[in-house]
């Protein structure tokens, strides 16, 4: 007997784009007659790789394709990747809501998937109702849920109100009796997706504790798919990144973190960066212009804590003399959207043929976990007297926001009550 | 570094079974037709009471007459017909009490009907729970076709409550006789006939909308092709050579109707022929829809 628990081969989903609406009927009968004449299906040749950002040409689109993976029994599988990148479709594949359109995927045990936690669950129902309806529908039998009851309603902690119908339950007791169901459920094959993104900090504690001892101490296969890179870096095992609807990286689970930290979205990990053309997307007059810029703190892949300072050097070098101009930067997400700009006052003097390094400190930057990058300007004005950049320098350098604390140990899983509270007036310049 | 093509040839032959039969499941783009996997129904039979239960304890919480509710319905509709269709119309009950023609009538109707529509709209209205988690689609439909069938044992008692009222009471032209027994019969018919429509029109619901407005007031009118509120035997003349009562007959439901109220009071039309009908009708229904059902479960969720 092998020890492959899941074994996917050549998995595939296609999905029609747009509105089903008049055209189904025609494509139905079209599809129909190709399959009468015995040729194949008319439309599934035309799909193309899920890529959301670029407009397709065809109706029909490839949510997953070509996935080839084995999962061994007992491990923990996290799976990573871009919203829209598949991680859903393969979870509802490998529960059976809905089919794959090509390939295969083989289980060895039985599998029992939480893509959301209290399906079923009905608000007029009491909690004890809910509990037998909930269990069932996941898979239990009734004498199964009954040698569990105690366990269950003692690990939700809403034993007061277990004979009280759901819909006068709190949202978070009514999370904390759903998932408890969830938790006792005993398949070799778990397959868990975002439910822990709900209830209080202390009960996220208590699910992911359950879920490591049901994956440590009962030696089940888990597949886990989180956002949360702390999360999958610690209880997974190994990991699997997916983007565009397929594999981009396998490995164990630090790795594939790792792999996702530094290679996303060309996700530039240089603490220093030579400027060059590539960076100069704006017509400027070049009197002033940046030579280079870098993290002087940089850690490991330009990975921040919310508490870390970033300290800068810029240097610059001039063709003009110029007594008094300014530096600005911007803060943009890594998909292009700003966040924050500083513009200085005109404090900085350069001579002829001179270069200059001016180094920047941005204290207590109160940014939200996540990647940006820093686009740079030099020159002088204001809105009222008209502005004049000398240089404008863009997508330099790229940086993540990523732990807790300074040490980095802790990566940032609850959001904090400072995220967006972007403060870049604390900022300290300094010019050598 | 590992990377998806590595991972295309890394393929150690030692670890794959040697057959499909080794796996516990295998999960493919299309099965069998007639994979139902009925097994699993079975497996999951405290799944389908524990939806029976649910159907009753929600339908009758808050309110004030609670199950009373199961009384009242079939009351009222027979109060309706009794002035619209006795008084009014003036039409033949066979000179039957019209209270217990025209419940008797109602009462296997309304297990017919109510069953029908609640069936087709099983995957529209539980799209959500379908798109979270698996487990036998079957089971709802055998759920609702089961509760239906409790709800309609209650609404029996009433219509035996009355109907032995007059038969005690005597005076009529009531006649009991040993069809009666083939009252299971009748509801099993009804109910795997009702299942097995519901499952077409549910599946095709799925992708045409059009068909949900179809049935709904498709069954209405279904009644009035059903000898419900008329006896079989009022039916004469023709159209074309073909005699209206055939086209009545051709209805799978005027026989199961017309030999309940045969056995139970006497008049209507018994007919050995009729029931067949009916049955093998119901055969082949069944058989298509069960399959059409487990053919759309695997992938409605794209659609609905």
């Amino acid at each position: 007997m092998s020890n492959i628990a899941i074994r996917v081969e050549d998995l595939g989903k296609q999905y029609r784009l747009g509105e089903i609406g008049t055209g189904t009927l025609s494509h139905d009968l079209n599809r129909w007659w190709s399959k009468v004449r015995g040729k194949e299906d008319p439309f599934a040749k035309v799909g193309e790789v899920n890529d959301r950002t670029s407009k397709g040409t065809s109706d029909y689109v490839w949510s997953l394709r070509d996935v080839n993976f084995e999962v061994k029994a007992g491990e923990v599988l996290g799976i990573i990747g871009r919203n829209g990148a598949g991680k859903s479709t393969l979870l509802k594949i490998l529960s059976k809501v809905t089919a794959p359109t090509t390939g295969r995927i083989k289980v060895q045990g039985r599998i029992a998937s939480l893509l959301e936690v209290g399906t079923g669950f009905h608000p007029d129902l009491t909690g004890r109702e809910n509990v037998y309806l909930n269990g069932a529908i996941l898979g239990m039998s009734k004498s199964e849920i009954s040698r569990k009851f105690d366990e269950i309603v003692d690990f939700s902690g809403v034993e007061r109100y277990i004979d009280t119908p759901v819909k006068r339950y709190s949202s978070g007791m009514y999370v904390r009796l759903a998932f408890a169901v969830s938790a006792f459920l005993e398949p070799e094959i778990l397959i868990v997706d975002e439910v822990l993104a709900v209830g209080d900090a202390e009960f996220q504690k208590k699910c992911l504790g359950r879920m490591e001892d049901v994956s440590r101490n009962d030696g089940r296969t888990i597949l886990f798919v989180s956002h949360s890179m702390a999360a999958v870096k610690n209880i997974c095992t190994t990991g699997l990144l997916m983007r565009n609807g397929q594999l981009a990286y396998a490995g164990t689970a630090a790795q594939t973190v790792d792999y996702y930290i530094a290679n996303f979205l060309e996700f530039n990990n240089a603490a220093k960066v030579i400027i060059n053309k590539s960076h100069r997307l704006w017509e400027a007059s070049r009197a002033i212009i940046y030579e280079s810029v870098e993290f002087l703190n940089a850690f490991e892949n330009n990975c921040y804590s919310i508490q870390d300072d970033i300290l800068l050097l810029l240097k610059i070098r001039s063709s003009i003399d110029s007594q008094a101009f300014r530096i600005a930067f911007s803060v943009f997400k890594i998909d292009e959207t700003p966040v924050g700009t500083f513009f200085s006052n005109e404090i900085f003097s350069i001579k002829k043929g001179e270069t200059s390094e001016i180094e920047l400190v941005v204290k207590n930057h109160q940014l939200a976990k996540g990647q940006y990058y820093l686009s740079f300007s030099i020159g002088v004005g204001d809105e009222t007297t008209g502005i004049t950049d000398y240089d404008i320098i863009e997508q330099t350098l790229f940086f993540e926001i990523m732990y807790t604390d300074s040490l980095r140990e802790k990566m940032i899983t609850l959001w904090e009550p400072v995220f967006g509270n972007i403060n870049f007036q604390n900022i300290g310049l300094k010019q050598k | 570094m590992q990377t998806t093509d590595a991972l295309n040839h890394t393929e150690p032959a030692s670890t794959i079974p040697a057959t499909n039969k080794e796996w516990t499941e295998v999960i493919e783009p299309k099965t069998n037709l007639l994979d139902l996997r009925l097994g699993d129904v079975w497996r999951y039979r405290d799944l389908v009471m524990m939806f029976v239960r649910r159907d009753f304890v929600s339908t009758y919480k808050q309110t004030i007459l609670g199950p009373l509710w199961f009384f009242i319905q079939p009351l009222l509709t027979t109060i309706t017909f009794i002035i619209v269709f006795g008084q009014v119309a003036r039409l033949s009950t066979d000179g039957l009490p019209q209270v217990v023609f025209y419940l008797a009538g109602v009462t296997v109707w309304s297990y017919f009907a109510a069953t029908l529509t609640t069936v087709s709209t099983v995957f529209v209205a539980n799209a959500a729970i379908f798109g979270k988690v698996y487990f036998p689609r079957l089971t709802m439909p055998v759920s609702i076709v089961i509760s239906n069938m409790v709800r309609f044992l209650i609404q029996f008692g009433l219509f035996l409550v009355i109907w032995l009222f007059y038969v005690v009471r005597g005076g009529t032209t009531i006649q009991p006789n040993w069809v009666i027994a083939l009252t299971p019969v009748l509801l099993i018919i009804m109910g795997l006939m009702s299942l097995g429509l519901g499952m077409i029109f549910s599946a095709l619901t799925t992708k045409y909308r059009d068909l949900a407005m179809l049935l709904t007031f498709g069954i209405q009118l279904l009644m009035y092709a059903t000898p419900v509120i008329y006896p079989l035997s009022s039916i004469t003349g023709e159209i074309k050579g073909i005699s209206y009562k055939t086209i009545i007959l051709a209805n799978p439901m005027s026989a199961i109707v017309e030999t309940f109220r045969y056995g139970f009071l006497g008049s209507g039309a018994f007919n050995w022929s009729y029931l067949g009908y009916s049955a093998a009708f119901t055969v082949a229904i069944l058989i298509i829809g069960t399959i059409i059902f487990n053919k759309v479960e695997k992938s409605f969720t794209d659609t609905v």
